[in-house]
């Protein structure tokens, strides 16, 4: 033990005692456990803190390297950021749900062990929920019992995996996993499910979206970047992991161009990026890549959610055919959700740009030409979904009549931070590849590099506005993989119902009826009036005695011979 | 109501103009910068610009395929669920 609180648990403690407070003492702890988390991050050693055995297993709660730092220090920025955005919020569960939330989510980075990380994995799964339920809406709470049905089977996954790690190896470090046996296949799928991996990604745009304003911007950290981090600490260079990513990063953008709630399109868009990580969980370029782009990726991603979660608080309204043309009375929201849009684009003197070049290059330098092609062609589609038609959707569009204000001052305020942090790091980012864990050699600022991705992009944007009548948004939806339990499942069981009703309905009529049969055949024989019922004559029985004392005599002869 | 000066079509077509120059500018750009980091089609002149389009005007039309199969009214899965 030492002087060191564990970050994640501060902000645990703090959620539970936020339920009993009101008013400004609220305010204070809201503000003050995250940015106390951040001071810890800081100042903690490189070195294991907290060490103990538990069930004869020995346990590690509280180990610090460069890369458990880097993530325990943006998740709790994160949530030092969504607190001061969600202090208007009215319920008081949601808050202190985020926070052990999020707490959690810092407990799995700076975890040494697996049983630890299984432990916040699971309580992430549970904070998470309930910011989901806080949302008080019947339809959050539908969205928020199929979140937990996914995670608590991604749970039981990634456990069944770690008990057959643990009992093959009798180690519980948490250190490189070779995929050589079933069990650390399992480790791998419980840690892509929660990264919203094929076939499971349908969690996350359809829960996400149903939280409250506020609610979504903390769901949008946590779970995937968590998922990224195990996965950078688990399978570094697992090739399959390319593959996952890139078809993450086309799922996305497909989704997302077809989406038409604008908080949908922010959600299919995480998926996409996260997509991205993967591709660069490789060599140590793209591992440094994969970092840094879920660092800046949480900061713009949330800034995104935040200005339409301003939009959803000021006019109750999600869906892009119903928004349009509100630059006029929220130009905060506008200009930041720009600065989000530019950023997650990785436009130059962003964060993005500074963080998915990496990523680019890596793959470049593996020689993956194709790899790399495939990654260009996404950035394109990154701008297309998320960089022009967020804003435009929202903001321009048509004039859809609204004219709402800008939101309240601590939602200005955190959009401010945010926004401030996403063109800072892409202008000074010396002190976000300080803290990569690997040492860099990169420069992002080449001529032929910004020269090309300007190119890239802005032509991206001109054929969002040539195809633009091919975009057009209509009151739709689109088929994600959740039809398979929200529908297909429910139909396979109304259809095997009716094959048991009815087969059962057959079979018993059947044997009804064949009791009823045998009943009356009985009947004729055995009942009141049947023949064995009436009384037998003398000459019947003078009949059967001759024939008794013949038999009798046969068989006396028969025997005698 | 007086209609924004963002949105009257002359500002429209000043902005429609603006931008074409700016993306001429990238392309010309590649003049004065151009690095041979690249082999194959990603060196190839003006990558960016014709890769850009084309990447974007495939996966618009890619995603308009696939809508026919799998898009849905909004309500789909509220007739249900509520």
């Amino acid at each position: 033990m030492t002087d060191f609180l564990h970050p994640g648990l501060v902000l645990i403690a703090a959620g539970l005692v936020l339920t009993l407070l009101r008013g400004r003492a609220r305010t204070v702890l809201t503000l003050l456990a995250p940015a106390g988390a951040v001071a810890i991050v800081l100042a903690m050693p490189e070195q294991v803190l907290w060490q103990g055995t538990f069930l004869g297993y020995s346990v590690t709660p509280f180990a610090v390297d460069k890369l458990s730092r880097l993530f325990a220090l943006i998740f709790s920025l994160m949530a030092f950021g969504g607190g001061l955005f969600a202090l208007r919020q009215a319920n008081r569960a949601e808050l202190p749900a985020a926070f052990v939330y999020a707490g959690s989510a810092i407990g799995v980075t700076l975890a040494g062990d697996l049983l630890t990380v299984f432990v916040f994995w699971e309580l992430m799964a549970v904070g998470s929920t309930l910011v989901i339920w806080s949302a008080g809406t019947r339809t959050a709470y539908r969205a928020s019992m199929r979140y937990a049905m996914v995670h608590l089977l991604g749970g039981v996954v990634l456990m069944a995996g770690i008990v057959g790690h643990v009992a093959t190896t009798g180690s519980t470090v948490f250190e490189r996993i070779a995929l050589d046996s079933p069990a650390h296949w399992l480790i791998l799928a419980g840690f892509l499910i929660n990264a919203g991996a094929p076939p499971f990604s349908a969690w996350l745009p359809d829960a996400y979206p149903e939280a409250s304003w506020s609610g979504t911007v903390f769901l949008s950290a946590f779970t995937t970047k968590t998922a990224v981090y195990v996965l950078l600490r688990g399978f570094p260079g697992t090739e399959i992991l390319v593959y996952i990513g890139l078809v993450m990063v086309f799922y996305g953008i497909v989704y997302a161009l077809l989406e038409n709630d604008m908080r949908r399109i922010l959600a299919y868009s995480i998926v996409n990026q996260v997509g991205f990580m993967l591709v660069g969980i490789g060599t140590q370029m793209a591992l440094n890549g994969a970092a840094a782009h879920a660092f800046t990726h949480i900061l713009y991603k949330a800034l995104l959610l935040m200005s339409a979660g301003a939009v959803l608080y000021e006019t109750g309204n999600r869906k892009c055919t119903d928004l349009g043309g509100l630059f006029r009375t929220m130009p905060l929201t506008m200009v930041c959700g720009t600065i989000g849009a530019l950023s997650i684009s990785a436009f130059p003197l962003t964060s993005g740009f500074v963080s998915k070049s990496m990523v680019a290059q890596a793959a470049l330098d593996g020689h993956l030409e194709i790899v790399w092609l495939l990654l260009a062609a996404a950035s394109a589609g990154v701008f297309l979904h998320a960089g022009i038609k967020f804003p435009w959707f929202v903001f321009f569009q048509k004039d859809s009549g609204l004219r709402p204000p800008d939101p309240p001052w601590s939602q200005r305020l955190a959009m401010l931070f945010f926004a401030a942090l996403c063109i800072g790091l892409g202008i000074f980012y010396e002190p976000l590849y300080r803290r990569l864990p690997f040492p860099v050699d990169y420069v992002p600022y080449t001529g032929a590099h910004v020269v090309g991705m300007l190119q890239l992009l802005l032509f991206s944007g001109l054929a969002f506005f040539v195809m633009l009548p091919l975009l057009k948004r209509t009151l739709t939806i689109t088929l994600d993989t959740d039809w398979i339990y929200r529908r297909l499942g429910p139909a396979l069981i109304s259809a095997l119902e009716y094959v048991i009703v009815t087969v059962d309905r057959a079979v018993r009529s059947a044997t009804l009826a064949t009791t009823r049969a045998g009943v009356r055949i009985a009947g004729l024989a055995l009942g009141e009036h049947g023949r064995r019922a009436r009384a037998p004559t003398t000459a019947t029985m003078v009949m059967w005695i001759a024939v008794l004392l013949t038999l009798y005599l046969l068989v006396y002869f028969a025997s005698r011979r | 109501m007086k209609t924004h000066w963002l949105v009257r079509p002359r500002t429209i077509r000043l902005l429609w103009m603006v931008f074409i120059i700016v993306l001429a500018a990238t392309v010309g750009a590649e003049f004065f910068v151009h690095e041979p980091t690249h082999e194959g089609i990603g060196g190839s002149f003006g990558f960016g610009a014709w890769f850009g389009f084309g990447a974007c005007a495939v996966l618009i039309l890619v995603a308009k395929g696939l809508a026919v199969f799998i898009k849905r009214p909004d309500n789909y899965y509220n007739v249900r669920d509520d």
